[in-house]
């Protein structure tokens, strides 16, 4: 499998990546580089084989269900470009 | 005891000995690090120099050195690399979209060690989010590497991305410092520099406060000047951590207690997959002199297969990136982190907050794990490669019912000079063969300098250990060290840089 200029377009969209336009067609020649040398995980027989999704045998951990942190929002803030009064501020989003 | 004329010389139990005993002050201590820092600039070891932090610190730890209060590292300085958030102290993962985060909090290990009295001396170099394997991609300038090659003054990578706590610890500019490893990050840079580096069980050391980059890969570990300030260093960086649900309960041994019991009658496995065409003669041959000497301590070699090996880093180059591109959805230059000038929309302020923010490798895997992650590639790509992965982890169970640990190489070359390898991703990829495979596997592995190459560069070994069997892996590590006598050191060119 390999992508184009608009894959690289599209999934930098579903990334919020802004990618300049002189970027992409580099991109799409180092990501088919790298896409082209996984192809030969296909080798692989995995029939039968399940994922591994955790590398230690344990039971995920419960704790009591109860407030064990929280009241920080000036903390919270410091490091916020733009916040204001405990809200974070974006740009207008609704008309 | 008699110290040395430079307390920098000084190994992490040495130093911890001579401060016990009073012979040398923290304060005298670390004011030999902090100056040993400021000569040392043209090394780039360091992004956050914290010095006057460092001597509140050591001022507090004479205090309870005075009291007869000391804890286990009481008033032992330390580096940090630059991706464990340190309370107050800006933390910037080496990244532009952090380079102005200052975290309200502190990291579980790093917490560790302040509760054991040691002193933070800075925040070291990195790749960007830890991704490369050489520090050339960090936003703030690569770290050179205290090595030179003989006869040259060609600059060298430090490797990466632990590349500053590297040459830090090979440069003497602290007693050892922490690293993180998701694909080799802590043992790549070890063994350029002639250091020692483990990367423990995945479970062992709390990620929490560590910033993200494949969440089913990344450990924490040490990175010293020998195997026994290692085993020193682990214990107290390991702990079950209420806030990282995938820190093991398991009671955190004495690494130490056990160093020196020998490797008499320890089965020690050959991969044989790690036996590559083309690998420079010096790296076999270092590996057959490291199975020689622990044979000669009374070991058993035998050899072993790993037959899924050569699967394991187009795997790592699917699975790491998928974790990062998903970790790293947070940094949206709203909540924290660098936010972009001018935007005009939502949309608009991400993108462009996140395309100024993050350097060319990370939007490079960013994309990659967005793609493999997406609609109609999940299957072929990241579904195929944990399947793989579940293999490569069953080919280390397997062998490990032949043999107690493994015996391997660390890369398939030495050091390398700038830009050597920055054209060809995949290239740069490829120096991480031999130590993605524990990351997928969770697998503890040690590296030990063993030797140096003809043109006196550093050679390590790696022993690889069953999950949480760090014990057994320090003491064939000792076992290596003892028999390598490693007494080599970089020149010290940088001070009349």
């Amino acid at each position: 499998m390999s992508v184009d200029k608009d894959t690289v377009r599209r999934i930098a969209r579903l990334a919020r990546l802004a990618l300049e336009d002189e970027r992409i067609e580099p991109m799409v020649q180092e990501l088919n580089g790298i896409l082209a040398w996984v192809e030969q995980l296909k080798e692989v027989d995995i029939e039968g084989v399940a994922p591994l999704t955790s590398v230690v045998e344990q039971r995920l951990k419960m704790r009591e269900d109860v407030v064990t942190d929280g009241g920080n929002a000036d903390a919270l803030m410091i490091n916020a470009s733009g916040g204001e009064d405990h809200f974070f501020v974006v740009p207008k989003v609704v008309e | 005891m008699v110290l040395p004329s430079n307390p920098t010389d000084l190994t992490l139990a040495e130093a911890r000995e001579a401060v016990a005993a009073k012979k040398i002050s923290s304060r005298e201590l670390t004011q030999a690090f902090v100056k040993s820092i400021e000569t040392a600039r043209p090394l780039h070891a360091f992004i956050t120099e914290t010095p006057e932090r460092a001597l509140e610190m050591a001022a507090a730890s004479d205090a309870r050195l005075a009291k007869g209060e000391a804890r286990p590292l009481e008033g032992l300085p330390l580096a940090i690399k630059d991706l464990y958030c340190t309370k107050g102290v800006r933390t910037t993962a080496a990244s532009n979209i952090l380079s102005n985060y200052v975290p309200p909090y502190e990291s579980t290990v790093t917490q560790n060690l302040w509760n054991a009295g040691a002193v933070m001396l800075g925040k070291t170099n990195l790749d960007e989010f830890a991704m490369g394997s050489s520090t050339e991609t960090s936003w703030f300038g690569p770290t050179v590497s205290p090595w030179r090659a003989k006869n040259s003054v060609e600059k060298m990578v430090p490797g990466g991305s632990s590349g500053g706590s590297a040459a830090a610890v090979s440069a003497n500019l602290c007693l050892a410092a922490t690293g993180t490893d998701t694909g080799g990050s802590i043992r790549q840079p070890a063994a350029i520099t002639g250091t020692v580096g483990i990367k423990p069980t995945y479970g062992r050391c709390s990620r929490w406060g560590i910033v993200a980059f494949a969440s089913s890969l990344d450990q924490a570990g040490p990175m010293t000047r020998t195997v026994r300030d290692a085993a020193i260093l682990l214990k107290t960086m390991a702990s079950v951590d209420p806030k990282d649900s995938t820190s093991v309960d398991l009671p955190v041994p004495d690494y130490e207690a056990g160093l020196e019991s020998g490797v008499k009658g320890l089965r020690v496995g050959i991969p044989k997959e790690y036996r590559v065409d083309g690998a420079p003669p010096e790296i076999d041959a270092i590996w057959n002199k490291g199975a020689e000497w622990l044979r000669a301590q009374g070991a058993e070699i035998v050899e072993v297969s790993l037959p899924h090996t050569k699967y394991a880093l187009p795997t790592y180059y699917i699975i790491a990136p998928a974790e990062a591109s998903s970790n790293l959805a947070r940094y949206d230059g709203v909540r924290y982190g660098r936010r972009a000038e001018g935007a005009s929309e939502l949309l608009d302020l991400y993108e462009r907050s996140r395309g100024e923010g993050f350097g060319a490798e990370v939007r490079r895997r960013i994309l990659i794990g967005t793609y493999v992650l997406s609609a109609g590639y999940y299957d072929a790509y990241y579904a195929r490669a944990q399947k793989v992965r579940s293999l490569i982890a069953r080919d280390f169970t397997e062998a490990f019912r032949k043999c107690d640990v493994l015996l391997t190489p660390v890369t398939p070359g030495p050091a390398f000079a700038f830009g050597a390898n920055s054209d060809d991703p995949v290239a740069m990829y490829l120096n991480d063969v031999f130590t993605v495979t524990l990351n997928l596997a969770g697998l503890p592995g040690l590296v030990v300098p063993a030797g140096l190459t003809a043109e006196g560069l550093p050679l390590g070994l790696q022993l690889i250990g069953k999950a949480f069997d760090e014990a057994t892996v320090l003491r064939a590590g000792r076992a290596v060290e003892t028999a390598a006598n490693f007494t080599a050191k970089p020149q010290p060119w940088w001070r009349s840089a």
